[in-house]
């Protein structure tokens, strides 16, 4: 390292009165070092995973380097150091989204799974025939199939709240919805296709007030604003990892320890039990009798050290910083000739989907990745957010802590080569 | 950009902004859908067989330039011929978007003609699906399959 980065490494995260030291926090990324043909990378892909700083890559290899072993059953000094960082990840997780207790963490492989569990298990047990469950049109399939699956087993019906043309919840629709057939309520914190907040407090609080249970899918949330599970008071909240800063193979389920207890088991297998005989088999307590098997032991410890990464820096000069990225991608894009944002609530974090009336965002996303530029196209795993809008695909620009304006010009003259290319 | 006009090439712009046969084909007795699930790009292939030859053909459907383009090409290259040339024009267009011998070579070697202009997107592997998108579901209409063809 240069003796101008040495200092630089000395310097805060945060400058007080400025925001976020970006110079300073792109130093963490190593992969953001390189060029991608021959242009310096700008990696506008956050919402599809963000990149990894070098204490989570360090964890991870000191983890395989030092400690690796498997947890909850050596006696020996490697088992004792990888079951303790396992459970400080853990530990670290229920800190980051304030949840009362660490047994109500259940490390899970993502979000999807997370929502996946919550169904077999919570939707297995509650939900009958004729019950139904209610989930908004702006989900990411990870939070529509699962319940679509649950309704065919059960008999139960799926029902979805519309949203409006600036890609919002129409609360008056949500309420017509809670009913008294209504099991449950699985909606998205932010859409990661339109980049909307939910007024999800409101949204629960509703649902409890009829004693229906609510799930919280907060894969795109988590990264850009500080979350508190017994402030929102929802009954489960899923995330992933790798869309904040960790590992993928590795997310989180929150559950009320009240909703887990009465739950059945999600899967079986070794660590979720405390006695088997071919005759019975008596269950783990919390958070073990949902992580059967061997955990991805290395991915929590990563998660861990992404949790601290965040923290080190802290969640609102975060959401300060890429609030400031949005306002001025939004500005510039909507300058940019012939394209269409796709998503205009006025609350959004994260993420700008668009159009371009001369191009496919396939080609949008060709061209962008020739100038060194790295966005999503497609239908984001929500194609029915596609059809509410009438595009077969949208390109999408997210954003993260390391982001720069500077970045955000870069975009916009590259747009500019797409329609050079395509009018 | 030099490289992008390798892909992004004049004949293929000007199909991906004027595709031609890109209509319902009312006579059709042929007729499939195709589907990239992947980024959504649909095609539906109408064709009018007659005595083994393809009469006429035309195509519906929304995606990328180079899946409008190679529709748009390959109804002109398939109009016209037998059953037995579509079926061999397919078959060295595909060996031109996968095949391991230079694109130049390919080109010469099967005569593609216009064609040829896509030989810039075997550089580009996610691409190759969006080219031959439309191929296959030509090939299931010619073949009355009933299944939509998906690329996955």
């Amino acid at each position: 390292m240069s003796e101008a980065c040495d200092v630089l490494a000395r310097e805060p995260y945060v400058v007080p009165g400025q925001g976020l030291n970006v110079p300073r926090i792109r130093q963490d990324f190593p992969i953001l070092r390189q060029r991608v043909h021959g242009k310096p990378l700008i990696y506008l892909d956050n919402a599809a995973t963000t990149q990894k700083p070098q204490s989570v890559i360090d964890a991870l290899r000191r983890f395989y380097e030092e400690d690796c072993s498997n947890v909850h059953r050596g006696v020996h000094q490697l088992s004792e150091r990888a079951t303790q960082t396992y459970e400080e990840a853990r530990a670290k997780a229920q800190r980051f989204i304030n949840a009362a207790e660490s047994r109500e963490i259940i490390f899970v492989r993502g979000a999807t799974e997370a929502i996946n569990l919550v169904a077999a298990s919570y939707g297995r047990a509650n939900v009958g025939p004729g019950d139904e469950i209610i989930i908004s049109a702006m989900e990411h399939h990870s939070n529509i199939v699962p319940w679509q699956l649950l309704c065919q087993e059960k008999g139960a019906r799926l029902r979805v709240v519309p949203i409006s043309d600036r890609g919002e919840i129409i609360m008056e629709e949500f309420e017509k919805l809670l009913n008294e057939r209504a099991r449950l309520v699985a909606i998205v914190h932010v859409s990661n296709a339109l980049g909307t907040v939910n007024p999800v407090k409101t949204i629960i609080q509703m649902a409890r007030a009829r004693g229906i249970a609510v799930l919280i899918d907060g894969a795109q949330a988590v990264p850009h604003m500080p979350v508190d599970v017994q402030d929102l008071d929802c009954d489960f909240y899923a995330f992933s990892g790798h869309k904040v800063y960790g590992p993928t193979g590795i997310g989180i389920l929150y559950g009320k320890a009240a909703f887990l207890e009465a739950m059945p088991p999600y899967q079986g297998g070794g660590d979720m039990i405390s006695s088997v005989t071919f005759e019975k088999t008596l269950f783990n307590s919390l958070p073990y009798k949902f992580e059967a098997g061997t955990p991805n032991i290395a991915g929590a410890i990563g998660l861990g050290a992404a949790i601290d990464y965040i923290r080190s820096i802290g969640l609102e000069p975060i959401a300060a910083h890429e609030s400031a990225l949005l306002a001025y991608a939004t500005k510039a894009l909507s300058q940019v000739r012939g394209l269409r944002i796709i998503g205009t609530a006025p609350k959004k974090a994260g993420a700008i989907s668009f159009v371009l009336d001369c191009a496919h965002p396939h080609d949008i996303g060709a061209i962008l990745d020739w100038e060194g530029v790295a966005i999503r196209t497609g239908h984001h795993c929500a194609q029915p957010v596609m059809e509410r809008y009438g595009v077969p695909a949208t390109a999408r620009a997210s954003f993260a802590l390391y982001n720069t304006k500077a970045e955000i010009d870069v975009l916009v003259q590259a747009l500019g080569k797409v329609i050079e290319v395509f009018s | 950009m030099s490289d992008l006009r390798e892909i992004y090439q004049e004949v293929i712009l000007d199909h991906n902004k004027k595709p031609r046969n890109f209509h319902k084909l009312e006579r059709a007795n042929r007729l499939a859908q195709g589907h990239n699930p992947l980024c959504g790009d649909t095609v539906i292939v109408y064709a009018l067989v007659e005595n083994g030859i393809v009469k006429d053909i035309a195509f519906e459907g929304a995606g990328c330039a180079i899946s409008t383009a190679s529709a748009s090409m390959m109804t002109e290259a398939v109009k016209g011929k037998t059953l037995e040339e579509a079926e061999a024009l397919f078959c060295r267009f595909h060996a031109l978007l996968t095949a391991c011998q230079s694109p130049s070579e390919v080109s010469k070697e099967a005569s593609l003609g216009k064609l040829a202009a896509f030989a810039g997107v075997r550089e580009f592997p996610i691409r190759v699906k969006c080219a031959t998108l439309a191929w296959h579901t030509l090939q299931a209409a010619l073949k009355n399959q009933s299944e939509p063809v998906s690329t996955e």
